[in-house]
């Protein structure tokens, strides 16, 4: 299993050769109470860089991008009825959707998970 | 607009960063849009009392020669029969009848006090200027600060250190002393709770915030909460709600204009206003409640059930007392009546939503048995 992070604040746990997404930490701090959340549908294929998701906290709407390419396995159902999911648990139970990697070289672009922490510290 | 090396400070700008205030320009200034979040800083202020640093609104302090009279011209409120230390909301008019602002109007002794929006008091200053007559001098209190106080909590807390507050009645305001420093106090605020705005001289009100804030019912809140607080009371924001294109009775503000008022005229934009009064406006300022749980915000459009475009929504967002998505928007007015199904479309997707009487959530005001607002 290995975990990357995009500088758009998302966040590509893979496994085999399945991808979870969601949004980090600093990502839900930024955005504040998390009220909606929409998630694509199984057998949805998206590429690196599509519009793949939203969240919208009480302030604003956010796109959530697709930090690489492939057919959509699961989106997270819980986050309809409970979207603070994403506050309490971003890098966990609050994951967004589940996709099967189309070409996994595009993971090399990808930030590991020290560079992005030390990155975030920046801002 | 505004780069950043621009924004002013607030008095309480170093007490908002260490009390873990985000700030955000607002208004030409650096203003704390939350603490601990937004959510629970709203649901705090519903339940218990919040304390927010309003102090980018404009303070201006008119006196003259028939001081009422004379703003009777620009505001359409009957200032006339405003008693002595009452407040009044109303709205500074252009000749068209558009809103250039809206306010706060109180009789204080022999000078008139008005609270007006910060995003627009240059504009309103130099409005008052143009348009009074020259025996009328105003005085823009650049140096006072200005706290709002609100919740079912709020008196308690302010009678602890201010006592005697507690007698005000909605709308009535007056002079009071803590440890020696004069605040004048008007029982007022734009949440639909009970509460309290304090005027206090910028030397003087970091002591008097923290004396609020010691109290375990007070917390401080941000924009952000005061931002969904007012819009589940069916209050209109300016810029947003209301802008130099609506007028009071388009914005379903006729209460603002006085009962003589609406008989005599002689304020700016009386004509179109008196016409508007009869025959109906055109369009109207409306609440409405949106199926499902993604908010529709400002810019989305309305649509009939033809999908043609009857009016666009002016705020909207999720409501944290009732979880659930609300907006307000104008319509045509032949579609304002609460029960009215309508169609939303942002960026491309469409809502269902119905028309709704506001305030969404019930006002709290604390009105004195009998009297007269």
């Amino acid at each position: 299993m290995s975990l990357y992070f995009t500088k758009e604040h998302e966040w590509v746990r893979v496994e085999g050769d399945v991808a979870t997404v969601g949004i980090s930490d600093h990502a839900q701090e930024a955005l504040g109470d998390i009220v909606f959340a929409e998630v694509p549908e199984g057998g949805k294929v998206v590429a690196k860089g599509d519009d793949a998701a939203v969240v919208e906290s009480v302030k604003a709407a956010s796109d959530v991008y697709a930090p690489v390419g492939g057919e959509v396995v699961e989106g997270n159902a819980a986050l309809a009825d409970d979207p603070s999911l994403i506050n309490r648990d971003p890098e966990g139970e609050g994951w967004f959707f589940k996709l099967k990697l189309s070409d996994p070289s595009e993971l090399g672009g990808l930030m590991d998970e020290v560079a992005y922490r030390e990155w975030v510290a920046t801002l | 607009m505004d780069s950043s090396e621009n924004l002013e400070k607030l008095p309480l700008d170093s007490w908002h960063r260490a009390r873990g205030g985000r700030m955000v320009p607002f208004a030409g200034y650096e203003m704390p849009v939350q603490y601990e979040g937004i959510m629970a800083e709203h649901l705090w202020v519903r339940e218990h009392a919040g304390l927010f640093d309003v102090s980018h609104m404009g303070q201006l302090l008119f006196h003259g020669p028939d001081i009422d009279r004379a703003l009777e011209s620009l505001l359409p409120g009957d200032l006339l029969a405003l008693k002595d230390g009452r407040l009044r909301y109303s709205m500074l008019l252009a000749e068209d009848g558009g809103i250039i602002d809206d306010l706060m109007a109180t009789r204080r002794g022999d000078h008139f006090y008005l609270v007006v929006n910060g995003a627009t008091k240059h504009g309103d200053i130099e409005h008052f200027e143009r348009r009074l007559p020259r025996t009328i001098a105003m005085d823009h209190m650049r140096e006072q600060s200005l706290l709002a106080l609100q919740g079912p909590k709020a008196v308690d807390a302010l009678e602890a250190i201010v006592p005697g507050v507690g007698e005000l009645s909605f709308m009535q305001a007056g002079v009071f002393h803590w440890n020696g420093k004069p605040l004048w106090i008007s029982r007022s605020g734009y949440t639909g709770e009970d509460g309290f705005e304090i005027s206090v001289s910028g030397r003087d009100v970091e002591a008097v915030a923290d004396a609020l804030v010691a109290d375990d019912r007070v917390k401080p809140i941000g924009l952000g909460a005061r931002d969904s607080l007012r819009l589940e009371a069916g209050l209109p924001l300016y810029g947003h709600d209301l802008d130099c294109d609506t007028t009071p009775v388009m914005a379903d503000l006729i209460f603002a204009i006085g009962k003589r008022r609406r008989g005599e005229g002689g304020f700016a934009g009386a004509l179109r206003i008196m016409a508007e009064l009869d025959g109906g406006p055109a369009q109207k300022r409306v609440g409405l409640l949106v199926d499902g749980r993604q908010p529709v915000r400002e810019g989305a459009l309305i649509l009939d059930s033809e999908g043609s475009e009857v009016g666009r929504i002016t705020s909207g967002g999720h409501s944290p007392s009732l979880g659930r998505p609300i907006a307000m928007g104008y319509v045509a007015t032949a579609l304002a009546e609460a029960g009215t199904a309508l169609t939303l479309e942002q960026r491309g997707k469409l809502f269902q939503a119905t028309v709704a009487p506001m305030p969404f959530v019930p006002h709290r005001y604390h009105r004195k048995q009998g009297a007269v607002a």
